[in-house]
């Protein structure tokens, strides 16, 4: 069976190297020049299934508890299973409480524990969530290491606009954003995110800082580098970050520590995500095609899901008697 | 029945749309709470000066009146040019007009506020202000034109309920008149049916719903809570007492228990 997946971000990357390791034929169209251009390009990389929870519903939770896994078998040593330090200002603790009660998976932690965790934000706070079985990666580098798996297996990749001539058996596609107004129910959800630089503040771990308007997460990076993110904006527009939204993420950032007041802001992003209204991601037919998009914010968490549920009904058509005749 | 600038109706219960977990959650709480009445923030859904496109599209699917509102303005300026691009996204003349004076607290500036109600209501706009419980506000906003008031009875999403009865309770008496819609500061359905107790016409809800466990399932207990509220308030609540006072007469009665 000859497949070709549309679309080199996460989910297109994911779902060929599932298909790969099935051992169907794929090739990789990508209408960018390289992979990781869209969505991806701007994500977190938190494998936080439990902490999602909060505002997300179940299945984020059933299919993304084993995203860590996935990645770290089709990446040994990209996975940082570090957990996640759920922390809120004094005035804000009442939040800490609320997020309590919307998940599971967590223990409290006191000022003592914080520090043994995270020894820079010592005194910061009195009390935290510490969510222990999740994850982190960094996005960049896990889409060139499966790009460059990929390559080594011979996978073909093409990149740039055109058509390509060659039949294939079926088509995934995973071109997220670009289907929105193409496919029923799809949206865009703006999100902004920065990247600082600083050796003042070592973290371990991805933080989470809550606050009623606007929460906001820091994820370490190599280099003294940290990822700040992320807003959440009903619009498919994908200009620049908003000054208002800029300041927002460099204020919650300061009062998670003020050192990254002396931080250098290397660079900020926008990006759409696509999402379908009940914010859960799906595998849908159309012909010869399936589509898979509506990854949302989940895109590193559930783009494994996803793929093993491409590979699923591939495989099924594969071995159905009807579909080898034809 | 409630009218609200002529408009008629039933639900007493107005649902603002920000923050749910997703769009299906949120028609979901729609469809449970019976609303008429959804509000929806222009500003921070319009990025870019792009439309909300597909998330205005789900709320005009929703099949409700909706009632934009200008949340996060600052100033006259920005609320009055908020209000227009609503009227042009949603085709109404109504607005929810708030005009924030602190940024923490979202306390409104009541001096915009009554300046700002005053230039829509001149460009024909049925102003729905945002308010304190402030009387003497109050009465400029029904000067400036407005024919519907939202007083607070606590700060935005701060849950608390009624924090200041005797304040709700004149400002219902000195305005008998005038359709008053409890904005902002309900946390639980129990302090929705106090201040209908009180003889408010209706409630505004959002952080209440959006943020519960089950937004969906405390729409209705909202819509409930109301309905209860507005009921006892017809049917004229008993006065507490200082002193107990017996159901049934004392004098005469056997005394065997």
């Amino acid at each position: 069976m000859r497949i070709l997946v549309k679309g080199a971000g996460v989910a297109g990357l994911t779902v060929a190297w599932q298909l790969y390791r099935h051992g169907f034929d794929v090739t990789i169209h990508e209408r960018a020049e390289k992979v990781g251009q869209g969505a991806s390009g701007f994500a977190g990389g938190m494998l936080a299934p439990w902490c999602e929870r909060e505002s997300a519903e179940e299945p984020v939770l059933t299919l993304g508890r084993l995203a860590a896994d996935w990645w770290e078998a089709a990446l040994p040593g990209h996975v940082h299973r570090r957990g996640t330090l759920v922390v809120a200002s004094g005035r804000d603790a009442g939040e800490l409480e609320r997020f309590a009660t919307r998940t599971t998976g967590w223990e409290w932690l006191d000022e003592q524990a914080i520090t043994a965790l995270e020894p820079d934000l010592t005194g910061r706070f009195r009390k935290a969530l510490f969510f222990r079985q999740e994850a982190h990666l960094d996005p960049g580098k896990a889409l060139s290491a499966l790009t460059a798996g990929l390559e080594e297996a011979r996978m073909r990749f093409l990149f740039g606009p055109g058509s390509h001539a060659t039949r294939y058996d079926r088509i995934v596609d995973c071109t997220g954003a670009a289907k929105i107004g193409r496919l029923a129910n799809l949206r865009g959800v703006r999100g902004e995110m920065l990247r600082l630089e600083t050796s003042d503040v070592t973290l371990s771990r991805p933080v989470r800082l809550l606050h009623p308007r606007h929460p906001i997460y820091i994820v370490p990076r190599e280099r003294n580098r940290f990822m700040v993110g992320a807003t959440m904006i009903e619009s498919d527009d994908a200009g620049p970050i908003t000054a208002r939204s800029l300041m927002e993420l460099l204020n919650a950032a300061y009062g998670l520590h003020p050192a990254f007041g002396e931080a250098r802001l290397v660079d900020t992003g926008a990006g759409i995500r696509p999402a379908y209204p009940d914010n859960l991601p799906r595998v849908t037919e159309d012909g010869e095609t399936l589509h898979v998009n509506g990854l949302y914010r989940h895109g590193f968490l559930l783009a494994p899901a996803m793929a093993g549920e491409v590979a699923r009904r591939l495989l099924a058509e594969h071995a159905s008697p009807e579909r080898m005749a034809s | 029945m409630l009218k609200l600038y002529d408009i008629a109706v039933q639900s007493r219960l107005l649902l603002g749309t920000a923050r749910y977990p997703s769009p299906s959650i949120l028609a979901e709480a729609v469809r449970r709470s019976k609303t008429e009445i959804v509000t929806v923030s222009l500003r921070r859904e319009t990025s870019g000066g792009k439309s909300g496109g597909a998330f205005f599209e789900l709320i005009r699917d929703l099949g409700v009146r909706v009632l934009p509102n200008t949340a996060g303005c600052h100033s006259v300026k920005e609320a009055v040019l908020t209000a227009k691009m609503a009227r042009d996204v949603f085709r109404t003349d109504w607005i929810k007009l708030e005009v924030i004076g602190h940024h923490d607290t979202l306390q409104p500036d009541v001096f915009g506020l009554v300046e700002a109600a005053r230039i829509l209501t001149d460009e024909g706009f049925q102003v729905f202000p945002y308010t304190t419980d402030d009387l003497v506000v109050a009465e400029r906003l029904l000067e400036a034109g407005c024919r519907v008031l939202m007083p607070w009875c606590a700060p935005i999403g701060s849950a608390m309920g009624p924090v200041n009865p005797t304040a709700l309770r004149s400002f219902r008496a000195h305005f008998p008149d005038v359709p008053l819609i409890v904005d902002a500061g309900i946390g639980r359905p129990s302090h929705a049916a106090d201040v209908m107790e009180r003889g408010y016409d209706a409630v505004l809800l959002n952080t209440a719903v959006a943020g519960a466990g089950d937004p969906a399932a405390m729409a209705e207990a909202f819509a409930l809570a109301i309905a209860a509220g507005r009921l006892a308030h017809k049917a004229v609540p008993l006065e507490p007492r200082d002193m107990a006072v017996p159901s049934t007469p004392v004098i005469g009665k056997a005394v065997f228990s």
